[in-house]
């Protein structure tokens, strides 16, 4: 099978574009009602989901939510409860992980200590008795793609923290797996690096055209690497979709929390009109009005979710009575390039609110200040739950 | 001036002092034991007591004479019988490490691999023969292995055998012996090392194509070299002068450098040949003991 290392750079998939939004689309990884029990616990509950070829897909929760477990089940480390796991078409539920055409990237690496660099990467290929002029060429490919040509006969404990991580991911790319699985791949790493490298995971990604799986408890991780995202909670996916879909249109309170910072005023609607709602929020101390009609019961209580950012502060009173209200700030952090105001409402409530620093000579709005806070219309997202 | 502390007036700090008892301890109860039998070594037998020559004589008026008498070791050398105990020994001691090795090996991994719970209990299971005294535990093994003794009698009303095994003073009833009271030397030190096993390098020799045996071999047993080395060192140097065991369970024929030693001494109070004797065993095992305390050093460096 001595394949050129080129074949390893695929063209990407046409269909990369949004394949999830295509009913007729065949999904390249199928989890069917997967449950996974430890004694009366459910660690996963119920979860099907469909990951399309080529996708990066983050499995995104706090931690205990399922996410680590779920991806287990993926590489044959558990086995589920019950529901079926397809990979490529093939039923994977029950095939031990040296059986998988799936690897994947430990969050402690997992490097073997007692092997040096090429030895870690070669250790797949050598398993699967690759003839060995082709483990070199493929380990010496693998290794200057992780830009680690250099470092091939270094032991793992004469390495940094970055450089292991890139050891991990060439050994487990080195195979050229169908599905990708990384646990926490940059959870080690400190801040600068892990941007870095999460740029530098996507254009591999790319490159080499493998479907990622990426387990993580970071929602800025997620939204960077992802092409989609699974919103994990109590082992049960609570919403999936593009990282703007997640953080535009939550479709939970729970969701809309976990996803950045939000607002949420809590009320009852009182207008429902097919193009708009208005909703009555005594938390908020004014009425909220959306314009594009929701789907609930009348007199329903309802939740609106507003982010910081879409949040107007000023001084001059801004046209109302709707979406206006009138508050103090009470706290300002200064970030540089923006600033977050913590602004509170005559009903006690706290409302967050950032501003771009746009000016570097801006009229500074400071503690104890009143101001009058607003959003659009179309802002805010109205959850049920 | 400052007051200067009489230690540090004659260079010793306070924790050279410290440093100083264990190598004094050292010095007189190892040290200098082993200087009187070298000389004793070198010496002749002699009617006398202490039944040998001494090293410096004074042999005629102001004539003071070492006698340095090398005919102990020559002996050593030319009789075969010595020879062959030196080999037996090495020999016995090698298959009771290995025979430890397969005993102990799949212990140490259970325990490591335990509940934390169940391994401290385990652990305290392993430790727990310690609490009585060895010969007491090889006496214990003759009233289990003797023609009417338990093993035997059991087997005997099972209706597996008719007539009682001959266990006692064989060979087998002495590396039974050894291996029982050695193992916990193998399995605490080779616990220690796989307790320090990240588990997860087996799941990722599994995700890379490993099966479980194949894991184990390529990855878990490479990294608990230094343990297996340690245990079987500590298994197999006191093993090669073991005495006690080999006379109580072995028979007549457990020929051992341990117990020409003590014929030596004590039935031909030939003292300079067992002087030689011990000194040879000694030299013996210096490598063995040099090669445990690298390993040690490797070990607490963490490298592997």
């Amino acid at each position: 099978m001595a394949t050129p290392e080129g074949s390893a750079i695929k063209a990407l998939p046409a269909a990369k574009a949004t394949p999830w939004t295509d009913p007729n689309a065949k999904a390249y990884v199928q989890l069917d009602h997967i449950t996974k029990s430890f004694g009366d616990l459910k660690a996963v509950d119920d979860v099907s989901l469909k990951i399309y070829k080529g996708e990066i897909f983050c499995l995104l929760g706090a931690s205990g939510c399922g996410k680590t477990t779920l991806l287990r089940m993926l590489g044959g480390f558990e086995t589920p409860s019950s529901g079926r796991i397809f990979i490529d078409g093939e039923d994977m539920t029950g095939v031990p992980p040296y059986e998988r055409p799936v690897n994947m990237m430990f969050q402690s690496y997992a490097l073997f200590p007692h092997m040096n660099v090429e030895q870690n990467v070669a250790f797949g290929l050598k398993q699967d008795r690759v003839p060995k002029a082709e483990i070199k060429e493929r380990v010496a490919t693998m290794l200057d793609l992780v830009k680690l040509g250099d470092f091939g006969k270094r032991k793992p404990d004469q390495l940094s923290g970055g450089q292991r991580q890139r050891v991990a991911l060439a050994r487990s790319l080195v195979k050229r797996p169908k599905l990708l699985l990384l646990d926490e791949p940059l959870g080690a790493l400190d801040k600068k690096l892990r941007e870095h490298t999460q740029f530098e995971l996507i254009s591999l990604q790319d490159k080499l055209g493998v479907t990622f799986v990426v387990v993580t408890h970071d929602q800025e991780e997620a939204m960077t690497l992802a092409s989609r995202i699974g919103v994990m909670n109590h082992g049960e996916i609570v919403q999936a979709g593009t990282p703007s879909e997640i953080y535009e249109f939550p479709s939970s309170k729970f969701v809309a929390d976990f996803i950045g910072s939000v607002n949420i005023f809590e009320g009852k609607l009182i207008e429902d009109e097919p193009e708009y709602v208005r909703i009555a929020s005594p938390e908020l101390g004014a009425t909220i009005y959306v314009s594009h009609g929701i789907s609930a019961a009348p007199e329903a209580t309802v939740w609106a979710a507003v982010r910081p950012e879409k949040v107007f502060m000023s001084t001059a009173p801004p046209e109302g009575p709707d979406n206006v209200v009138r508050g103090a700030v009470q706290d300002i952090a200064y970030l540089g390039d923006l600033s977050i105001y913590l602004v509170k409402l005559p009903t006690g409530k706290v409302v967050r609110v950032t501003q771009p620093n746009t000016s570097r000579h801006a009229e500074a709005i400071s503690w104890d200040q009143q101001v009058y806070l607003s959003w659009d219309a179309t802002s805010p997202v109205v959850v049920t739950r | 001036m400052r007051r200067v502390p009489l230690a540090e007036r004659f260079g010793i700090s306070g924790r050279g002092l410290v440093a100083l008892l264990p190598y004094l301890w050292l010095m007189l109860f190892f040290v200098v034991p082993f200087v009187i039998v070298l000389k004793i070594s070198f010496a002749d037998v002699d009617l006398a007591i202490p039944p040998y020559t001494p090293l410096v004589q004074w042999t005629e008026k102001n004539v003071l004479a070492i006698k340095l008498n090398f005919n102990n070791y020559e002996f050593l050398f030319t009789d075969k019988l010595y020879i062959n105990a030196f080999l037996n020994s090495i020999k016995v001691a090698f298959l009771s490490t290995l025979l430890c090795l397969i005993v102990g090996y799949p212990m140490a991994y259970g325990i490591a691999r335990s509940k934390p719970t169940t391994r401290n209990f385990l652990l305290l299971l392993v430790i727990l023969p310690f609490w009585t005294s060895l010969l007491l535990r090889v006496y214990a093994w003759i009233g289990l292995l003797k023609a009417n003794g338990v093993i035997n009698n059991v087997l005997i009303s099972v209706g597996l055998i008719h007539e009682p095994l001959t266990m006692l003073y064989t060979p087998f009833a002495m590396y039974v012996g050894i291996v029982y009271s050695y193992l916990p030397f193998l399995i605490l030190p080779l616990y220690a090392n796989l307790e320090k096993m990240d588990w997860q390098l087996l799941e990722a020799a599994e995700d890379l194509g490993c099966k479980p045996w194949q894991a184990f071999y390529k990855i878990t047993l490479p990294l608990s070299r230094n343990g297996i080395l340690a245990g079987s060192m500590l298994v197999f140097i006191p093993a090669v002068g073991e005495f006690v065991i080999p006379a109580l369970l072995g028979g007549p024929n457990a020929l051992m450098i341990g117990r020409i030693l003590w014929d030596e001494f004590f039935s031909n109070r030939a003292w300079p040949v067992a002087s030689a004797v011990a000194i040879l065993l000694l030299l013996l095992l210096v490598p063995f003991m040099m090669w445990y305390q690298s390993i040690q050093a490797r070990e607490s460096a963490g490298t592997r």
